[in-house]
């Protein structure tokens, strides 16, 4: 159980070297994607001028505040309360993330499916664990809003994000096969018959 | 008692926004519970977690959670108060605007198939408000629920039928626990409505997922499966955000209803772990704030 300090962008042997149950804290450059934003990536063909080879994205759509741009708010939006949300929902989007985006690390919080850990595998990338919820402690980790794209589907827009101590977040999906979700999920199916058993109920 | 709408519109605002930021107690006394009976390491340090976000959230006077949710509203009118029924809902509306764009914070609400956001969560039928009549007198009550969807996205209904008995209600909140995963922000609380129409047992599984932490369900029916359902959840190592462990969730509350005699109607609501909820009363004396 290693502990990493990552700047994105990092490489394919840096996402290769994440193993489940490793911890990682990021500093500098952070993605927000969302629903939506993916939607129009990748069904609707909208492009971003971001670069996101090698970077991190986190699946979030901010609470921001409206502000002339500055130094410190760069993008024209400061910080409100910036969290993150279930990524199941984005499970088909990860592959298309890495393959045309190049993006390597994704984080998010209740996990993805087979067809991500298969990305992971395939084009070296990681899932990265994040404690949903906790979005007032997440936000003292954001240190401006430096850039953002794709706007008019705000909130849900592509945020560029300057972040500090950005973490520990937990590997929880691994490009070898390693998934802390798929696990836990054998392991309460196994669980079901004695809790049904407990009320009284015969599993079939 | 003579409700002023004035007065309404504001409380819709300042609940919205208390609702955000300040944990009610018994959920904040419902975390400490699991962190302090929990088993395993990691689950314990995300429970850790949760309980400094709520610190975090109160000293910056921030969001607890960037979902800020469909706003409900559920208003009970008691005896003898003289309210405008209409310019109530109209009230509560303008409020809900108001706190979005005031604030501001974001608005997730949009149209159902044009996914347009109008920036102060509201839209068709959206703050969903309830109104319902009590026999407290001289008060009116408005409580505010911003539902978030990590939670909210996993929803279930099943018709039962008859001859499976009490065994299906069980069984599909077992499995309901199971398939929502991480999914819902574990450790939740598991609301489960038993019996009515297809449209009350969802309500009534809403109802059971935003009551207070150390309620029972008032039918002793209701309470017996809520002790049986708590325990047996909690067997199944979900635990905090999915990532296994003992917390998976802080109880299972349930509501029941009639039903029709070839009916066996169960559904399940979730509320994730920032469990939000804000009270404002009206009385004789002015308005008081709680949970």
């Amino acid at each position: 159980m290693a502990h990493h300090e990552f700047s994105c962008p990092i490489t394919e042997a840096q996402a290769r070297a994440l193993r489940v149950n490793d911890t990682v804290t990021l500093e500098g450059t952070l993605f927000g994607i969302r629903d939506a934003t993916q939607i129009h990536m990748f069904d609707r063909g909208r492009r971003t001028r971001f670069d996101l080879k090698g970077h991190a994205v986190i699946h979030t759509a901010p609470n921001v505040r409206k502000v002339a741009a500055s130094a410190s708010a760069p993008s024209g939006y400061e910080p409100v309360c910036i969290g993150t949300t279930t990524s199941d929902r984005m499970e088909r989007f990860t592959r298309p993330l890495m393959e045309q985006n190049g993006v390597r690390l994704v984080i998010g919080k209740g996990g993805l499916r087979e067809g991500s850990a298969a990305a992971f595998r395939d084009l070296g990338g990681a899932y990265l664990a994040i404690v949903g919820g906790a979005a007032a402690l997440e936000t003292t980790w954001v240190e401006a809003i430096e850039d953002v794209d794709l706007d008019d589907l705000n909130p849900e827009s592509l945020w560029k994000f300057r972040v500090h101590g950005f973490g520990p977040l937990v590997v929880a999906m691994d490009s070898h096969g390693g998934s802390l979700y798929a696990q836990v999920n054998r392991d309460s199916r196994s669980r079901r018959a004695a809790a049904l058993a407990s009320l009284g109920v015969k599993s079939q | 008692m003579k409700v002023e709408l004035q007065q309404v519109e504001e409380a819709a605002r300042e609940l919205y926004i208390r609702a955000l930021k300040l944990l009610p107690p018994d959920v904040k006394q419902g975390l400490d519970r699991l962190a302090a009976g929990e088993t395993d390491a990691g689950a314990k340090r995300m429970l850790g977690t949760m309980v400094r976000n709520i610190r975090v959230a109160e000293d910056t006077a921030n969001l607890l959670c960037q979902d800020t949710g469909i706003p409900i509203y559920n208003v009970r009118i008691g005896r003898g108060v003289e309210v405008d029924g209409w310019g109530l809902k109209e009230a509560i509306r303008r409020g809900c605007a108001r706190s979005t764009r005031e604030h501001p914070f974001r608005s997730s609400v949009v149209h159902p198939t044009t996914r347009a956001n109008d920036q102060d969560s509201t839209g068709r039928g959206v703050p969903v408000i309830n109104i319902d009549f009590s026999d407290r007198p001289e008060a009116l009550e408005i409580e505010m629920v911003p539902k978030g969807s990590g939670s909210e996205n996993n929803s279930w209904l099943k018709m039962a039928i008859p001859a499976e008995g009490v065994d299906a209600i069980k069984t599909f909140v077992v499995d309901c626990v199971l398939e929502a995963g991480g999914k819902t922000c574990p450790p939740t609380i598991v609301g489960v409505g038993v019996g009515g129409t297809s449209d009350l047992c969802v309500h009534l599984a809403k109802a059971a997922a935003t009551r207070a932490l150390g309620t029972r369900c008032e039918d002793p029916e209701g309470a017996k499966l809520e002790e049986a359902l708590t325990k047996a959840v909690n067997l199944l190592g979900v635990g905090p955000q999915g990532l296994g462990g003992d917390s998976t969730a802080f109880a299972v509350h349930v509501e029941t209803a009639a039903t029709h005699i070839t009916m066996n109607p169960v559904a399940v609501n979730m509320q994730c772990h920032s469990a939000r909820r804000a009270r404002a009363t009206f009385g004789p004396k002015g308005v008081e704030y709680g949970y």
